[in-house]
């Protein structure tokens, strides 16, 4: 059969390869995402990396395993930006946050937290809100060099402006310069504000439920999803939660369409943040 | 081929040309139309009411994973790169600006062209940078047709003549021209 019977370009076929081979030699589990995406990210490594094809792409991956970390690094990697949004800081400090403040203890569990972002955004909410003291994070990501760089909380100076002003906007009540050292050109983000974070690696795809989650914020992961392992994922948040626990998600991302939707209610609908049932 | 699926890309000026091409779309303009327009990252996506409200077709911002229908004009949300799915829905993703843009004209029009080939027209029109170059080139490569709006005529011609040399066999038209154009290539 030729390609206009098929309708599946060679190019398509290799991607399907590779992300199989991925799968089968080390675990890693891109076969549900998003496919238009993936293939964006894949033939950009495969001209930064200087390969001729995707299937050059797979044969050296396969063998040779220091390619695998450059490799993830085009897959999953998201640039992000501190309290990105800042109308759902500003909902979650004020409609959520009158709520945890309930329990004696909390566990915050940012899924997919790439290089920090977001865990740092909401390490400084909690400590601004006086809750950082019982709280433990959980950051988890399937991107080793991505937890490393989440751990180290560094990111560059020039992007300071644009979290100070986010922070700012989303109801800061401290400043976001007490909350970090200027280092050169970088911002290196104090220790205190993760020594109470468990980093982990962690797949959405793969990996079981964590227990007994306050919060979860997993903002702008679902929509590198197809709607199979959206569904999984937000099943496996779901379980994660307690009952009446919240779930926060990006602004263009919906449980609307989830078959696991009638776990969850809208708590503040236009930020789409969503509360666990109690049923 | 008949027509499947019309993408169109704007920056600086581009409010303005699509006020002259959308609203002449008839009510039953019988396939989806996909814009992405360079805004400044704010949540709230005004294109929609503005064009909802002088439009014969229907007007919504394209949500992630919706299935693609014909007859309306969708915009890409603001802060978000809009994607074409094989399967004939929409993706959105926050990968890395492109060409300082997000959303970017390239990432609509090259995963456009991979699900419709043939079946895609793509319009570049006004703006002050390159977005869009190379993907009316993805797109006529993939067998699209490419229409650019005519150099000289639009508001900044940055856009258009950078269109024009990525991709010569695009056609340079004037907005009165494009609608026309549009209507011939449909099927009813």
């Amino acid at each position: 059969m030729d390609a206009a019977v098929t309708g599946e370009s060679i190019e398509d076929i290799e991607i399907q390869l590779l992300l199989d081979a991925l799968y089968r030699h080390y675990h890693y589990d891109f076969r549900h995402y998003a496919r238009a995406s993936i293939k964006r990210r894949l033939l950009q490594a495969r001209t930064q990396l200087g390969y001729d094809s995707i299937s050059a792409i797979q044969s050296a991956v396969l063998h040779d395993e220091t390619i695998l970390p450059r490799l993830l690094n085009y897959l999953t990697v998201q640039v992000s930006e501190m309290f990105r949004d800042p109308s759902y800081f500003r909902a979650l400090r004020e409609k959520v946050i009158p709520h945890l403040r309930t329990y004696p203890s909390l566990k915050v569990w940012v899924a997919g937290c790439s290089n920090g972002e977001e865990l740092y955004s909401l390490a400084i909410l909690f400590a601004e809100e006086g809750l950082a003291e019982r709280t433990i994070f959980y950051a988890t990501d399937i991107n080793p060099a991505a937890l490393r760089a989440a751990q180290a909380g560094i990111y560059p100076l020039d992007r300071i402006r644009l979290f100070t002003e986010n922070h700012r906007l989303s109801g800061g009540h401290s400043s976001l310069s007490d909350h970090y050292t200027a280092d050169y050109d970088r911002a290196v983000f104090d220790k205190s504000l993760r020594e109470r974070t468990v980093f982990s690696d962690h797949s959405l795809v793969t990996d079981a439920a964590f227990g007994e989650m306050h919060l979860i914020s997993c903002r702008n992961v679902l929509i590198y999803f197809d709607r199979e392992l959206q569904d999984r994922v937000v099943g496996l948040f779901a379980e994660s939660l307690v009952r009446g626990g919240f779930l926060g998600i990006g602004s263009k991302e919906s449980l609307r369409f989830s078959a696991h939707a009638d776990h969850f209610a809208d708590f503040v609908g236009d930020e789409r943040i969503y509360r666990r049932n109690v049923r | 081929m008949t027509l499947q699926a019309v993408v169109i890309g704007a920056s600086a000026g581009g409010v303005q040309a699509l006020s002259q091409v959308l609203p002449a779309l008839p009510a039953d303009f019988p396939v989806p139309i996909m814009v992405v327009v360079h805004i400044p990252p704010r949540r709230d996506n005004a294109l929609v009411d503005l064009f909802a409200r002088k439009c014969r077709l229907a007007v919504k911002e394209a949500e992630d994973k919706e299935p693609i229908a014909s007859g309306t004009i969708y915009f890409a949300p603001p802060d978000y790169h809009l994607l074409v799915e094989t399967g004939g829905t929409f993706a959105l993703s926050s990968d890395e600006t492109v060409n300082h843009s997000r959303p970017a004209i390239d990432v609509l029009f090259e995963s456009a062209a991979d699900a419709y080939g043939p079946g895609l027209v793509g319009i570049v029109m006004t703006g002050a940078n390159h977005d869009g170059a190379q993907g009316l080139r993805a797109l006529c490569a993939a067998g699209g047709q490419g229409i650019v709006q005519a150099p000289a005529t639009a508001e900044v011609a940055t856009m258009p003549e950078a269109a024009l040399a990525a991709c010569p066999a695009a056609r340079a038209m004037t907005l009165e021209e494009i609608e026309p154009a549009l209507e011939a290539m449909v099927e009813r």
